[in-house]
């Protein structure tokens, strides 16, 4: 079987320091894995370089996506084929509606794949159908996309665009920051909804928390750019109660 | 690569095969000989069958013109123009005169047809009924000097408005003409304005009779198509008490080798109670990649609120022009009086634009309103120039000013230059502005979301510009939205 995401040695300079070391870590579909680690270990650096974001030099190793060569992909076209990142920073893009982005870019990446466009009762249909089932009111999509919104507004906003775009790979960063407690199982509730056996999702975080909304298959520990330690779900419990001092040697 | 490096390098990329609109079309034209003198003025005087006040008027604007020299404090630079290397007048040579569209020259209208433009007068012409309600927009086509089409004429006619060639209008109209024309912008303006009055070939002459709105948007198709021709549009808008109009002007032009002089003079009165929306997409040829051709754009406009409770608004998106020049402005004399002013400015490639507004309050309780987005690519200038003053008697003024620029790259300039003059304790003006560049983290937002680099750009400059994009007519917005984003694109089709 291909995997769905496959990560090989990864070796990643930022402006002349290296931050990956030689990363592997493979996905299949179905899969939840998590990944925790210190401030600074690289996570986002990771999911940055899997959705093609500009700025990173990738000096060793490659990512394949179905067994194709994802680094060869321009970001939207990584988009395009299911590759989702869900910002820890989510951006504000002023002046342009939550709606009119939403349609745009679902659009785009439809045509990318020679799909037909959504029609307008369609896609309002799609949008209100999951807008309600993450608790975001209609009147939010009408405002510039993250713009004025909570932080917990923000990352529900990056739930709806995945539940919307149906991607195969989901990669959350940090999801859970800034959530409060009810806001964060309507997130998670939203991310288990699309659970399937042909997705798979990358949940990276801090706090072992999530994980009893988001149940994980595998969880992964990754300090100073590399993984070091790969484990069941009981693996995020230890790590809560004896913290990453006992990994940190092992970088 | 860095997304904004990307960007800049397919800004660069930019050239003349991008230009969607240059084409030229092949139809004999009928040129004054090259140079400028009193025999042109006169050439064209006569073209034109004027009567002798109408070349005295010229003739003395062209001496005026003489003695005076080409400003250079706009932030702008260029070869020195020779004014005597150029054409003043051609004309299309109609094939007969013409009735209706099935009589203009079929190269004319196949021009049009590539433009965009015909649709809405083929269907007139056929006959075709819109539905109840939908706006409707009279188009006043003028063809490099000579205005060749008028549609919609029966129907403004009963509303009573009078929307012509202004030529027309000199000789059926003189007392409207010789009662506004060169009041709001007088012959010795300014260099510019001065050449136009001497040597103006054709524009729009739109009246609004007292207590009449407009039942239709009026609408002006510009196109340079003569090489080495200066194209010198006159218009003159007079909306009477009560009245009201908006008026669509957009032009593009085809592209060309040489450097092109358009020096265009429009001229706004509103009586009491009156008011005129101007609106403008401007899509002259920019020049290649290298910055060689394309449209020298020296334009005077102003509106000039002459009654109280009037109002005048200009609302802008320029694109084009490889030099603009321009400042549309108002006079606010009328007691509470409001002057708007609405600009969008996109500057790419070797594009300089030095562009704003003169808001001029003279009356009492005038209000005026600043809104100017500016955005900046390639190797571009981009420069907001703008003057609020409020005069002894102008008691209760006020003014609000919003200017922000938007840089795309890093090799081009935005700068703001703001004058502000209260000769009056109780005026009141605020001033807001802003520059930023685009966000790397936004662009690659968008595009992990699956637009193409393109796209994201297109998108957020879109976004940047929405509130004044707001302000122009539905049909126009979206015109001018596609617009923005082509002129942004290194990749045009
Ligand atoms: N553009 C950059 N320039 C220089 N250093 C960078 C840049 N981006 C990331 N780094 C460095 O790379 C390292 C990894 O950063 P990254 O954001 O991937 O960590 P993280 O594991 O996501 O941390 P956190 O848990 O705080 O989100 C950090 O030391 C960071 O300072
Ligand atoms: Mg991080």
């Amino acid at each position: 079987m291909t995997a769905l995401l496959e990560v090989k040695d990864l070796k990643v300079r930022v402006e002349d320091n290296e931050i990956l070391h030689g990363l592997s870590l493979t996905v299949n579909p179905g899969e939840i894995h998590a990944i925790m680690g210190p401030n600074g270990s690289g996570k986002s650096t990771l999911s940055h370089v899997i959705a093609g974001k500009p700025g990173y030099e990738v000096t060793g190793g490659e990512i394949l996506f179905r067994g194709e060569d994802l680094l060869e992909m321009s970001p939207d076209e990584r988009a395009a084929k299911g590759v989702f990142l869900a910002f820890q920073y989510p951006v504000e893009i002023p002046g342009v509606a939550t709606m009119n982005f939403l349609r745009t870019a679902l659009n785009a990446q439809r045509k990318a794949r020679g799909e037909s466009e959504f029609s307008t009762p369609d896609f309002l249909k799609k949008v209100r159908e999951v807008a309600a089932r993450l608790n975001i009111p209609q009147e939010m999509l009408r405002r510039g996309v993250n713009v004025g919104f909570s932080g917990g507004e923000k990352k529900r906003n990056e739930i709806l665009q995945m539940a919307l775009f149906e991607p195969a790979v989901c990669i959350l960063d940090e999801m859970d920051s800034g959530l409060d407690i009810d806001a964060l199982r309507v997130a998670a509730d939203g991310v288990n909804a699309l659970r399937s056996p042909e997705r798979a999702m990358v949940v990276i975080t801090h706090y072992q928390r999530l994980l009893n909304y988001i149940v994980p298959d595998f969880v992964h520990v990754m300090s100073k750019g590399r993984v070091v330690k790969s484990g069941g779900k009981e693996l995020a419990l230890e790590l809560e109660a004896s913290g990453y001092a006992q990994f940190e040697d092992a970088a | 690569m860095a997304a904004v490096q990307e960007t800049v390098d397919r800004v660069r990329r930019i050239d003349v095969d991008q230009y969607r609109y240059g084409f030229e079309t092949l139809i004999e034209s009928d040129k004054a000989p090259k140079g400028l003198s009193e025999d042109t003025v006169r050439f064209i005087s006569a073209k034109k069958s004027e009567p002798a006040w109408m070349l005295e008027w010229r003739l003395e604007a062209y001496r005026r013109w003489l003695t005076m020299t080409e400003p250079t404090w706009a932030r702008v630079n260029y070869p020195k123009i020779d004014y005597q290397d150029l054409y003043y007048y051609s004309a299309p040579k109609p094939k007969k005169q013409v009735a209706s569209l099935d009589e203009i020259d079929p190269e004319i209208l196949k021009t049009y047809e590539k433009l965009g433009i015909p649709l809405r007068e083929v269907e007139v012409l056929e006959g075709v009924v819109r539905p109840e309600g939908e706006r409707r927009i009279a188009v006043d086509a003028v063809f490099d000097s000579v205005s060749v089409a008028t549609t919609f004429q029966k129907e403004l006619k009963q509303a009573g408005v009078i929307f012509m060639p202004i030529s027309e209008a000199i000789r059926e109209h003189p007392e409207l003409v010789k009662k506004y024309l060169g009041t709001v912008v007088p012959t010795s303006d300014n260099y510019f304005a001065t050449l136009n009055s001497a040597v103006f070939s054709d524009g729009s002459f739109v009246y609004v009779p007292p207590g009449v709105r407009c039942p239709m948007e009026l609408s002006t198709y510009f196109r340079i198509n003569e090489r080495n021709t200066g194209q010198f549009e006159r218009t003159l808008i007079i909306a009477d008490k009560g009245a009201y109009v908006s008026y669509l002007e957009g032009c593009t032009a085809p592209q060309r080798d040489e450097n092109q002089l358009h020096a265009a003079v429009v001229e706004l009165v509103t009586l009491d109670d009156a008011e005129i929306k101007y609106s403008t997409v401007q899509n002259w040829y920019p020049g290649n990649s290298e910055g060689i051709g394309g449209i020298y754009n020296f334009v005077t406009k102003r509106g000039d609120c002459r009654g109280n409770n009037s109002k005048i608004s200009w609302t802008q998106v320029e694109t084009g022009s490889a030099i603009t020049w321009k400042y549309p402005s108002c006079i606010l004399r009328g007691d509470n009086s409001r002057g708007e002013f609405y600009s969008i400015a996109i500057s790419n490639g070797h594009q300089q634009v030095d562009s704003g507004t003169k808001m001029i309050h003279l009356g009492k309780n005038t209000t005026s309103r600043i809104i100017s987005k500016g955005i900046a690519a390639g190797v571009s200038q981009n420069t907001y120039r703008g003057l609020v003053t409020a005069h002894r008697k102008a008691t209760g003024a006020r003014n609000f000013t919003a200017c922000d620029s938007l840089l795309i790259g890093d090799k081009c300039g935005a700068h703001t230059v703001p004058y502000v003059e209260a000769k009056n304790s109780s005026a009141l003006f605020e001033h807001e502005a802003t520059t930023s560049k685009i966000s790397e983290d936004v662009l690659f937002y968008c595009v992990q979301r699956g637009l193409s680099q393109e796209e994201a750009v297109g998108l957020v400059v879109n976004g940047f510009v929405k509130d004044v994009l707001q302000q122009l007519p539905m049909e126009f917005a979206v015109e001018a939205q596609k617009l923005i984003s082509i002129s942004l694109e290194g990749s045009v089709g």
